[in-house]
């Protein structure tokens, strides 16, 4: 056996010999207790697995991607089931069958019930022939019901973006470079103003490419190019806040939680 | 100093120094007071400014992968709006963001205030599958795609939603999110076209990506953990309840101690890192 093999074997028996002695003498939860406490056990344990990976690839990563995977997948079919299709498809359609079998609260205080929405029809058709795809001849029907899907969410979405960030955005950059308050000037937001429509000005022009970045054009987009560059930083050092978050939150969950080395 | 060269850091000892810097103030609570800015201000007072009663609508969309800095924000807001007597209706976009909610009212609302009584003072509708199109359907009708709340009852029965037509019945949306649909969908499909006010608290990636639409079209953003402990330091501040540290617990606050040492040394790598880069650099012109 290689001797770096060794020096791990041996390091993760005195881990778990370390684990054992902590839960006999009461320090840490018990997972043999159930519930919550075995849950935490398989949450520490499986955080433990994907750490792992740090020091490269290993099967104890492999068996939480694919648990992950798996568990995900399986999550998602009983969440859309239970959330989208039996509620808002058999709920519309038949909500008294619905309200008999699963969800007693369709009916109200006073008993009634909502009238069956024939509208629902539609999708119940469309959701089939996405189904289609599975079967062996014909799979091409399934695209009538993807066609409407791509069409509804790019509709919706050109409709958001023009409205919130296009129009939107053009108006939050009409300042006033100079901003006037009952004092007098307000530097600090004149400067902001100044630095927002500079931003946004240079930024554009360094993306128009129809003309030569040289003399005066080519400062303003280098103007341009500085501010992008220093977006792009902010955004870098906000990328790297998160992540540290999530390390602090994870080792906070095996430390203080988990092992109960620390304090809360 | 021609010949003079600096090994490349092997990448696990990079891990290693961080994991360090951020177990060693874990170990010992180092923490920083914080100064909040103007920002997070805005959304504290977006809060502040409502009366009692006014109903704000809470939508939790992330999941355990953001809940490091997320769930801080979320407990904050809640506290916030309960200490404020308003009533909060919860619901997510994201599948898992059904336990989000559950862990923040179980963790917080129930425990810390035993008045707040489920379906007069708030309500949780869970999650709903559709993204963008949720959003587009309760501005204008919320029963259509949530007939009843998360436990099945429903909401004509609920005294908090048995007059609620649609999104604009809502005084303020406090946005929690960690990327789509999130914020960003809220303010598209709900703040703008409905003239609701938002507010919202975000992971820090997503920060940089909501900015352009403060002030107008976001009332105040979080953007990461930083954002969370200074908005619990106001909160802290307004409510001196807060201050007994050993019954409330504050994450955010307390894990900015981490973080300021992991940034430390970040700072420090990219500094090393460069100087190498530099030395090396100079190494091989002299050596060529």
């Amino acid at each position: 056996m290689p001797r770096q093999r060794l020096i791990l074997f041996g390091a993760l028996g005195l881990f778990v010999v370390f684990l054992v002695y902590r839960v006999a003498t009461g320090a840490m939860v018990n997972p043999l207790e159930g519930g919550p406490a075995l849950g935490m056990w398989v949450a520490a344990l499986l955080t433990l697995c994907i750490f792992s990976f740090l020091a490269g690839d290993n099967p104890f990563y492999k068996f939480a991607e694919h648990l992950f995977v798996g568990v995900s997948a399986a999550y998602w079919a009983v969440k859309g089931f239970w959330n989208a299709i039996v509620p808002n498809l058999m709920g519309k359609l038949l909500p008294e069958f619905t309200a008999n079998t699963a969800i007693p609260g369709l009916r109200k205080e006073d008993g009634t019930l909502p009238a069956p929405d024939l509208i629902y029809v539609l999708p119940l058709i469309f959701g089939l022939l996405l189904l289609w795809r599975l079967a062996p001849k014909g799979q091409w029907i399934s695209r009538w019901s993807l066609a409407f899907v791509v069409g509804i969410t790019a509709g919706l979405r050109l409709i958001g973006y023009l409205s919130s960030d296009f129009v939107g955005q053009v108006r939050n950059t009409m300042l006033p470079l100079l901003v006037v308050g009952d004092g007098g000037l307000l530097w600090v937001d004149s400067f902001n103003n100044i630095v927002i429509v500079v931003g946004v000005v240079t930024g554009l022009a360094y993306f128009y490419f129809s003309r030569e970045h040289t003399g005066a054009f080519g400062r303003m987009t280098r103007i341009g190019i500085w501010t992008l560059m220093v977006t792009f930083g902010a955004g870098f050092g906000y990328t790297v806040m998160g992540r540290i978050a999530l390390l602090v939150g994870r080792l906070e969950f095996l430390f203080v939680d988990w092992l109960k080395l620390a304090s809360p | 100093m021609s010949g003079f060269r600096l090994p490349e850091i092997d990448r696990r000892l990079v891990f290693a120094i961080v994991a360090a810097v951020v177990v060693f103030p874990i170990f010992f609570r180092l923490s920083l007071p914080e100064v909040p800015s103007t920002i997070v201000m805005n959304v504290f007072d977006s809060v502040e400014s409502l009366p009692a009663g006014a109903m704000v609508l809470m939508p939790m969309d992330f999941d355990p992968g953001s809940e490091a800095e997320l769930q801080p924000m979320a407990r904050a807001f809640v506290r916030h709006c309960a200490e404020k007597k308003l009533r909060i209706t919860f619901l997510t976009l994201w599948g898992t963001g059904s336990q989000m909610i559950e862990r923040v009212t179980k963790d917080v609302l129930i425990p810390e205030f035993p008045d707040y009584q489920y379906g007069r003072d708030w309500v949780n509708l869970g999650y709903k599958p559709g993204m963008e199109s949720v959003i587009t359907v309760i501005l204008n009708d919320l029963k259509k795609t949530f007939p009843t709340d998360v436990s099945g009852k429903n909401l004509d029965d609920i005294p908090l939603t048995r007059d609620v037509r649609n999104l604009r019945n809502y005084n303020l949306i406090l946005s929690v999110s960690a990327g789509y649909a999130g914020t960003k969908e809220w303010v598209q499909f709900a703040g703008d076209p409905g003239q609701i006010p938002v507010a919202a608290g975000m992971t820090a990636v997503q920060a940089p990506l909501n900015y352009p639409y403060y002030p107008r079209q976001l009332k105040g953003l979080l953007g990461g953990v930083k954002a969370a402990a200074e908005y619990e330091s106001l909160l802290i501040k307004k409510y001196p309840r807060y201050e007994d540290q050993q019954k409330y617990r504050f994450e955010a606050l307390t894990r900015m101690g981490p973080q300021t040492f992991a940034h430390l040394a970040v700072i420090g790598l990219i500094l090393l890192g460069n100087a190498t880069y530099w030395i090396n650099r100079r190494a091989a012109q002299g050596g060529a």
